[in-house]
């Protein structure tokens, strides 16, 4: 076989293994920093620094019992987890994670394999992350939709409110930046910035980019815009009837995306994974991932949640408005 | 800046005193609610929100300033007026048990659970033979602490009651002070004493606004 598709496939798994774990321990670190932002201690008895809770939580959710409830429509209630999960992990085929390397000759069966930076380097690279983001919205819709359960119905109206919505405002705000470069390659993005922290299309772009936070913020279902499963308000959404495995991967679905919003943040608008200084590129990238992580977090414990109209009314009347002006002036400035 | 109003309902024959906060009014549409929103839009005050928890987070890794109570390992103090598993005292100079097997405190408790039996010794002294309380039903309203003579029953701070066999406290000899420990036998300070600290864990009320 070619030494690309082998090095592809390996990166496949590369990526499926490190992503799902990286989404493990993103719960680890969550409840961590929300412990530690209200003074408490957070996981800390199970292994060293209570590291070993993800493992134990993994462990609780694969032997929790599967239960379909009666009335649901049990296909589309089996395949909208799967639905979710598959999109965030599609969508990371097109975001370049880690340089490429070769893997030693040495090596038996994979050896001389060439593993890429990027999937599916696709020349619309940021569209289709885009999009298939915008496409992981039938996740929590149909499981809402599919559990006859009415706090999963309000759910799933909330999901097709939301998600529609701010789909909107992040693909205008991205629309500035593109403009600025000429590109929708992820690469392209990353070529354009190269030029050291001066060149980083945020000081250019700095509404687009608090645009695309915001948006990002709705779109993963993070706290400021988190009414998909606003516990307070309907149990839990469109996962009030999962359990197990299922509600598993919706979980996993759910940080995943959080992982893809931090690095499209971090490639189109803080400079990819170009050298900073004398950090090398893979741990500059590695470090804005995880700042746009922690500020997730961080967000989420220090902000209230905001009504379903207040968030209609963010995004049509502020967000929009401000996105469209943000592409005229970046027209017209472009065009000079 | 606030203003008084004195308000009478029909309904009701008091009056009532409601304090209303001059809020401003709220512009609802043209250029004054535009100017409200870009007001608030660029006003930091979600920042500061931001910072206060990463205030807390800096002083909670760094200053120790973590309110958790790792509770099974470390316990917060009690009030020495809790009352919680009773103990049975004894006698600090002889070391025999307080109870005279008087009955009284079978006889008050409220709830019925205290079960004694009593009989003559070679002394023609009276001994308590068997003595439990049926921890699933006492109430711990202290009735029996307050009716005994001798100081023999008396509140402890055992308060975790849990367990798969009532008789794990049950049991006169569990609730006895072991006769090692008598030098460390406390009396319970009983009901109205204060609490040891009660001076410094006093807060002045603030008067002045
Ligand atoms: S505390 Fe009250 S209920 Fe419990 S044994 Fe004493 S008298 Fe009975
Ligand atoms: S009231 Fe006191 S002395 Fe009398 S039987 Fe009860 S514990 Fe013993």
């Amino acid at each position: 076989m070619d030494a690309l598709v082998i090095g592809t496939i390996i990166k496949v798994v590369l990526v499926l293994l490190v992503v799902s774990a990286l989404a493990g321990f993103g719960t680890y670190i969550e409840r961590k920093v929300l412990a530690f932002m209200q003074r408490r201690l957070g996981p800390a008895h199970v292994g060293p620094f209570g590291l070993l809770q993800i493992a134990a939580d993994g462990i609780k959710l694969f032997t929790k019992e599967d239960i379909i409830p009666q009335n649901a429509n049990k296909f589309i209630f089996s395949l909208a987890p799967v639905i979710t999960a598959a999109t965030a992990f599609i969508a990371l085929s097109a975001v370049p994670l880690f340089p490429t390397f070769v893997i030693p000759e040495s090596l038996p069966l994979i050896g001389g394999a060439i593993v890429p930076s990027i999937i599916a380097d696709v020349n619309i690279g940021i569209l289709f992350v885009l999009g298939m983001m915008a496409a992981g919205l039938y996740g929590p819709l149909l499981a809402g939709m599919a559990q006859a359960n009415k706090w999963g119905i309000l759910g799933s109206a909330r999901t097709a409110v939301q998600f529609l919505s701010y789909e909107v405002v992040t693909g205008l705000s991205v629309l500035a930046p593109i403009m600025v470069v000429g590109s929708l390659s992820l690469i392209d993005f990353n070529n354009a910035q190269t030029g050291g922290v001066g060149s980083w299309l945020i000081w250019q772009q700095p509404i687009a980019f608090i645009l695309f936070l915001i948006a990002g913020f709705a779109e993963t279902n993070r706290t400021p815009f988190d009414l998909l499963e606003h516990e307070a308000e309907i149990i839990s959404g469109y996962v009030t009837e999962y359990s197990g495995l299922r509600w598993g991967m919706f979980f996993i679905g759910e940080y995943a995306n959080m992982f893809t919003i931090s690095l499209i943040a971090a490639i189109v608008f803080c400079g990819g994974y170009g050298d900073l200084g004398f950090i090398p590129g893979w741990l500059a990238l590695l470090l804005k991932v995880t700042f746009f992580f922690f500020l997730m977090l961080w967000v989420r414990a220090s902000w209230p949640h905001i009504r379903p109209d207040q968030l209609m009314w963010l995004c049509w009347k502020v967000l929009m408005p401000l996105a469209v002006i943000n592409i005229v002036i970046t027209g017209i400035v472009v065009m000079i | 800046m606030h203003e008084e109003i004195i308000h009478t309902d029909s309904t009701s024959k008091e009056k009532q005193n409601y304090v209303m906060l001059e809020l401003g009014s709220t512009p609802a549409y043209g250029w004054p609610a535009f100017k409200q929103v870009v007001k608030r839009t660029v006003n930091g005050e979600l920042f500061v929100g931001l910072w206060i928890t990463l205030k807390e987070m800096g002083k909670t890794l760094f200053k120790g300033g973590k309110h958790t109570t790792m509770y099974p390992f470390e316990k917060m103090p009690i009030s020495p007026r809790y009352r919680a598993i009773h103990n049975m005292l004894r006698l600090l100079e002889s070391g025999h048990y307080r109870c005279i097997g008087c009955g009284l405190c079978e006889k008050i408790c409220i709830s019925n659970c205290i079960a004694m039996e009593t009989r003559y010794d070679e002394n023609q002294r009276k001994e308590v033979s068997e003595y439990t309380i049926n921890f699933g039903r006492c109430i711990y309203c202290g009735y029996c602490a307050e009716v005994c003579p001798e100081l023999a029953i008396v509140h402890g701070g055992r308060y975790e009651t849990a367990s798969e066999q009532r008789a794990s406290f049950s049991l006169f000899d569990d609730m006895l002070t072991p006769i090692d420990m008598l030098k460390q036998q406390q009396e319970f300070a009983g009901f109205g004493s204060v609490t040891p600290n009660a001076d410094a864990a006093i807060k002045k009320t603030p008067l002045a606004y």
